[in-house]
């Protein structure tokens, strides 16, 4: 019988890692309320926020999308980069270091359940948020739109996949720096409002985090009218950054990932729970 | 027998609450601990001042800003102890593997988990207060000393508090019978819960049905209580009717029945685990 190639090797890591996260989903549906149905509640705080002081209706489009996409940042934050303690505090971590593989692998098939996941959330907010609050939108370009989305994707979750790396050699304050990460992403990514009200130097900043840049994109891509006062960078622009900051993440994430490993190793941190 | 319980609730809920405090802050670095305390809060306050200022007529002048920002500063307790107590059900039992130790040890589970929100409430108060103390030296906002009612402030808070505690118990109960993908349920039920109590917008703005369900929440009524503690004016019209000492009353009255509820509601649920061999699941994926 012949051996599996590297590359056979990989793909069924990341299935393997994938599955149970899919499957995982079907086996118990509570997270369907508490996944779909509070997120929408929760977006719909801010859009009545808008209406209280008489804000412009794309505003409320603005919150439903950015509402949407928190569903990826946290999936980014807790189930990417901060999986890696979970896996070593339960003793997981040591079993995929001595296996055949290689963690970006075990990490692009966390990323694909992941995105499933978020998926649902991410579409129930954006369907339901759309209907409810009769959000008009006018796309001005469907693969443009659809290639700024897979962009930010990717590139979000490369730089998940470069923040888990620090997980092999942190434990618990790396999970505050998760912690740390929510609301001032939020904040600075724009979630909620155009990203250029904080400031074109802010907003550049930013744009290190995938999401401000992919996010921007997509509301000049779906709110044409009212963007062209508020956007921050042009689309095209926009793409490329995303494109060259998913190679770079990705780049870096396989760097770090191999780095921090070794480290880990030299100082025998890798299998240290409770640290 | 009741003092020897009565005992081991106390000493239940002091050791929990200084686990927790060891959780939340000696196991950071005390620099991390800081900006994470101070950051936070903060981020989240100015999401809605940008949101003013971007649209807003008259900016931070508008007279609804006052009301939604101390809404929203007191808010950080609710999402804060929610998160905490339901969360330290998944911890203890699927991260750090002690929630079986728990059961046999003689210990009172709704009195540990009342203490994990306890030192949730600790670090809320530091969020709290920096961000209070940032609306009133950054953003302007009014709030002399000599014209806060302090008694209805303390007396709201702490019913206030209690009766979030006791919520999160319920939602612990949830967390014990569902796996580890619910481990933001206290996130996402406290952000539901932001939008149907007006935390950040008087509850008159929203449609009939969702001003009902936002009447029926007792944190509707201690949003309001503090509200008035603070600014002297309530947000909105629809609870201005309602007096102080109504207010209160409701508060005490709501913070008895959370408490009866949560701790049945939790019962059912830990005998539903026990029968189901759920109090020291796995679920990693």
């Amino acid at each position: 019988m012949s051996s599996p190639t590297r590359w056979e090797i990989f793909w069924r890591t990341v299935m393997g890692r994938a599955y149970p996260r899919v499957v995982g989903m079907q086996r118990e549906r509570s997270w369907l309320f508490f996944e779909t149905l509070l997120p929408l509640l929760q977006v719909s705080a801010f859009v009545f926020v808008y209406r209280a002081i008489q804000a412009p209706p794309e505003f409320t489009g603005f919150v439903v999308l950015g509402g949407a996409m928190t569903a990826y940042w946290l999936n980014v934050l807790w189930s990417m980069a901060a999986q890696f303690y979970w896996e070593k505090e339960t003793g997981n971590l040591e079993l995929y270091i001595i296996a055949p593989t290689s963690l970006m692998a075990i990490l692009l098939g966390m990323a694909i359940g992941g995105i499933v996941f978020s998926t649902v959330r991410a579409l129930a907010v954006m369907t339901l948020g759309l209907l409810i609050f009769r959000v008009e939108v006018s796309i001005v370009s469907i693969p443009q739109l659809l290639g700024v989305f897979l962009l930010t994707l990717v590139a979000l979750y490369g730089l998940g996949m470069l923040f888990s790396s620090l997980f092999l050699l942190y434990g618990r304050q790396a999970s505050h720096l998760s912690n740390l990460l929510q609301e001032p992403v939020f904040l600075v990514s724009g979630f909620y409002f155009p990203v250029r009200a904080l400031g074109s130097v802010v907003a550049l900043g930013a744009s290190v985090i995938p999401i401000t840049l992919g996010l921007d994109a997509m509301r000049q891509l779906l709110f044409p009218t009212m963007m062209a006062q508020f956007h921050f960078l042009d689309v095209r622009i926009e793409l490329g950054v995303l494109a060259v900051l998913s190679i770079g993440f990705l780049w870096l994430a396989r760097r770090a990932l191999s780095y921090m490993e070794d480290l880990s190793r030299r100082e025998g941190r890798l299998t240290l729970r409770g640290q | 027998m009741t003092r020897q319980r009565a005992v081991e609730s106390i000493r239940s809920l002091r050791m929990a609450a200084w686990l927790g405090w060891q959780i939340e802050s000696n196991w950071a670095a005390p620099f991390l601990f800081a900006i994470y305390s101070i950051a936070k809060p903060v981020a989240g306050a100015l999401i809605l001042v940008l949101m003013y200022t971007v649209i807003a007529q008259g900016g931070l002048q508008n007279p609804l800003f006052p009301q939604i920002f101390v809404g929203n500063a007191f808010y950080i307790y609710v999402a804060m102890m929610l998160i905490g107590v339901s969360e330290a059900v998944i911890e203890d039992r699927e991260h750090y593997g002690m929630l079986k130790y728990m059961y046999v040890a003689p210990l009172n589970i709704h009195a540990y988990l009342l203490g994990r929100g306890m030192a949730q409430a600790i670090v809320a108060t530091m969020a709290v207060l920096i961000t209070l103390f940032f609306g009133i030296i950054v953003l302007g906002i009014p709030m002399p000393p000599a014209s806060i009612d302090w008694g209805m402030l303390f007396a709201a808070w702490l019913f206030g508090l209690v009766g979030v505690a006791f919520q999160g118990i319920f939602l612990g109960g949830i967390c014990l019978i569902t796996a580890r993908h619910n481990y933001f349920i206290g996130e996402a039920v406290a952000g539901a819960i932001y939008l149907l109590c007006g935390a950040v917008f008087p509850i008159d703005v929203l449609p009939k049905p969702l001003q009902l369900v936002g009447q029926a929440l007792p944190l509707t009524y201690w949003l309001e209580a503090l509200r008035r503690a603070l600014l002297g004016t309530g947000a909105g019209e629809l609870l201005s009717p309602l007096s102080d000492r109504v207010l209160l009353l409701i508060l005490a009255g709501s913070m008895v029945l959370l408490a009866v509820l949560s701790v049945a509601f939790y019962r059912w649920a830990e005998n539903l685990a026990r029968e189901k061999g759920l109090i020291d699941m796995q679920t990693m994926y």
